[in-house]
């Protein structure tokens, strides 16, 4: 009898963690310090808004059973270096089962070689460079647009606006941003648009006077580029303080963020192009509506969802339908899941590339320009420009 | 106006800044031959410095600066008998290790106080507009708060007792010590006053730019270029320095990318090093 007690004690914490327990685990980490902290914080909140609710409706079910989702996360610092040790160890260490990719295009490219090397699935967002995808990966599922649909819209915008426009483009020497401007400059090319000047500066810029000079020197009229917040908020902010003629500025990620807002009068104007809005009502298939995604995210955060918060919380939602659809959390079965998906959730259409040129790439998102305006109080107000047919007030045109 | 005496024009007005950054550095390695790697860290409170300050006296932010070289003297004060006065006399090594380590004490505590987001002084002054090309009125107060601070060193250190006294520990501490002084108490001034010029620029750095816990680096970089600039232990000196590297700063950005900058920074910094051991003010300042 003792003996059988032993071997009871010994291997019931076994069976139970093995033959009982239903956890999925994701790894992901966040850039908690450094110069991405305030756009991955936001991406953060989604995947954890996603988390948190489907936990308190039970779980996932497939199979026939039902798996609560725990996340491994770690602080990556913005780092590339940290990155790459990170993902080797919640995969080796946490046992993730999948993973979602840190904030940024630079940060992915690099975490994506790891998890490649270890075959887990890896949803990307937050990070648009399209160049990841034509490297021959199997197991990378990317959310975002891709960089080159960025600034489409704004020169077609432009272009039906003011077709005599001069543009210079100031732009972060970073992946994500050179993935977006350069086939904008190719594109304001090929339709016609006159760019006068472009010049890239080094990540972490805060004193902007020399190039500030040079765009006024060029007699550009609009203005764009930028990268991601720190950069763009103090471009946009010195750009005003230099009182620079520019009849549109369109920046890149910043002013996404509730914070653009503390820039006061420099923020109004600015348009950035969106992977997603409130205003976009897509009528979802799957998951909540926009607006319910919105209150929820509001209520637990006190502040109105970015996109970058939209796209973290749509990957948990596309990973929730593939593991539902392969029934449980084969890594080959969710990965073919994944490869079928073409589902509109909230945040828009998703659908993977499954050519082998660029497996994962998104093909199915797509964008839309918000604009910064004053509401009548003047109180400043995002608003949905572009395109046309789905715009939640006229474009301002000048803005000074 | 045409754009490269604008240019000119933006880059002497950081370059007072910087260069007021670099006469903390210049005064603590001059006098006390201490290499003080808390330099950025500290130049970092004093923009966070001033950005509490204001935040809570939101009056004109240059009206704060006081307030924010008085907290820089006592925070020099506490450095130096915590960390710096025990290891003076040992070799260098010490002293940068020393220093190196209150650097990252002083980043580690602000991680976890501010963490690495970006903050703002919000205050604006009016520029002056000349054509197309506005300075603005922060750049402008900035640049002459820089001045203002460093000739008041000056005056200190040519005219007042306690300064000559300095200048009499730099020059020989021995025979300094023979005629009375006490050098223990000198340096111990001298590293406050470093880094209360460091403070300083920190203030007026963050009325310019967006700043985090992590911005005292490059600070520290351009310091270094200035300091070696202008020769070590001439305060007025690395003003100057500071402000021709603005100059040529401006002068080049026009014809080559701005991210050659550095480049041409540290291209410079080794040529003097090399053509100019003891800088470039060697003879004519004291």
């Amino acid at each position: 009898m003792k003996r059988l007690c032993l071997i009871l004690f010994v291997l019931l914490p076994l069976l139970i963690s093995t033959g009982f327990a239903q956890n999925i685990t994701i790894g992901m980490t966040v850039s908690k310090t450094g110069s991405m902290n305030v756009d991955s914080l936001e991406q953060y909140r989604g995947f954890e808004l996603w988390r948190d609710q489907v936990n308190a409706a039970g779980g996932i079910k497939a199979g026939g059973k039902s798996y609560k989702i725990q996340f491994v996360s770690y602080d990556d610092e913005s780092n590339v270096k940290r990155v790459q040790q990170l993902y080797s160890r919640m995969i080796n260490e946490g046992n993730a089962d999948f993973l979602f990719s840190p904030y940024s295009s630079s940060l992915t490219a690099t975490a994506a070689i790891v998890t490649e090397q270890y075959g887990k699935i890896m949803l990307t967002t937050g990070a648009a460079e399209g160049k990841t995808y034509t490297l021959g990966n199997h197991f990378l599922f990317q959310m975002f647009a891709p960089g080159a649909e960025y600034l489409k819209g704004v020169l077609d915008m432009l272009k039906a606006k003011d077709p005599k426009a001069t543009v210079a483009f100031v732009y972060e020497d970073a992946s994500f941003s050179n993935s977006v401007v350069d086939p904008a400059k190719a594109y304001a090319q090929q339709i016609g648009m006159n760019a006068v000047f472009s010049e890239r500066y080094a990540p972490n810029t805060t004193d902007f006077s020399a190039l500030i000079d040079k765009v006024i020197a060029s007699k550009a009229t609009v203005l764009m580029g930028g990268g991601h917040y720190a950069d763009g908020s103090t471009l946009a902010k010195q750009l005003y303080e230099h009182k620079v003629p520019l009849k549109m500025i369109t920046l890149l990620v910043a002013p996404d963020s509730d914070k653009w807002t503390e820039l006061g009068e420099a923020a109004a104007g600015v348009i950035v192009p969106s992977q997603w809005e409130p205003q976009t009502a897509f009528k979802a298939q799957y998951g909540p509506s926009g607006a319910d995604f919105a209150k929820a995210y509001t209520a637990k955060y006190n502040s109105p969802p970015s996109y970058e918060s939209a796209g973290g919380y749509a990957s948990g939602l596309v990973l929730q339908r593939a593991i539902e659809q392969a029934g449980g959390t084969d890594t080959a079965k969710v990965a073919d899941a994944l490869n079928k998906t073409d589902i509109t959730t909230f945040y828009g259409r998703t659908k993977f590339s499954t050519a082998a040129a660029d497996h994962g790439l998104q093909v199915g998102h797509t964008m839309v320009l918000a604009q910064w305006q004053k509401d009548k109080s003047g109180k400043l107000l995002k608003q949905v420009v572009w395109p046309l047919a789905g715009k939640s007030a006229n474009l301002v045109y000048p803005i000074h | 106006m045409s754009g490269i005496v604008a240019s000119m024009i933006d880059g002497v007005l950081i370059g007072a800044v910087y260069g007021l950054a670099a006469m903390g550095l210049s005064l603590i390695w001059g006098v006390m031959d201490v290499i003080n790697l808390t330099h950025g860290a500290v130049i970092v409170l004093g923009m966070f410095g001033m950005y509490l300050l204001f935040a809570a006296f939101p009056v004109n932010a240059y009206l704060l600066l006081l307030p924010v070289i008085a907290v820089g003297l006592v925070l020099g004060l506490i450095i130096y008998w915590t960390s710096v006065h025990w290891v003076i006399d040992r070799p260098q090594l010490a002293s940068l290790l020393s220093t190196f380590a209150v650097n990252m004490i002083i980043i580690g505590i602000g991680t976890a106080v501010w963490s690495t987001s970006p903050y703002n002084v919000n205050f604006t002054l009016r520029g002056i507009t000349i054509g197309a090309y506005t300075f603005t009125g922060n750049h402008i107060a900035a640049a002459v708060g820089a001045v203002v601070i460093a000739l008041a060193l000056e005056l200190f250190l040519n005219r007042t007792r306690q300064g000559k006294a300095i200048r009499a520990v730099a020059d020989n501490r021995e025979a300094a010590e023979l005629m009375g002084i006490s050098s223990t108490m000198v340096l111990a001034l001298a590293f406050a006053i470093g880094i209360a010029l460091a403070t300083a620029s920190g203030a007026l750095v963050s009325t310019l730019f967006p700043f985090t816990i992590l911005s005292g680096a490059t600070y520290q970089m351009k310091s270094f270029v200035v300091t070696v600039l202008a020769g070590l232990g001439k305060p007025l000196g690395a003003l100057v320095a500071g402000i021709l590297l603005g100059l040529l700063e401006g002068a080049v950005t026009p014809f080559i990318a701005v991210s050659w900058i550095p480049l041409i920074e540290f291209g410079l910094f080794v040529v003097v090093l090399v053509a100019f051991p003891k800088g470039l003010f060697a003879r004519s300042t004291a």
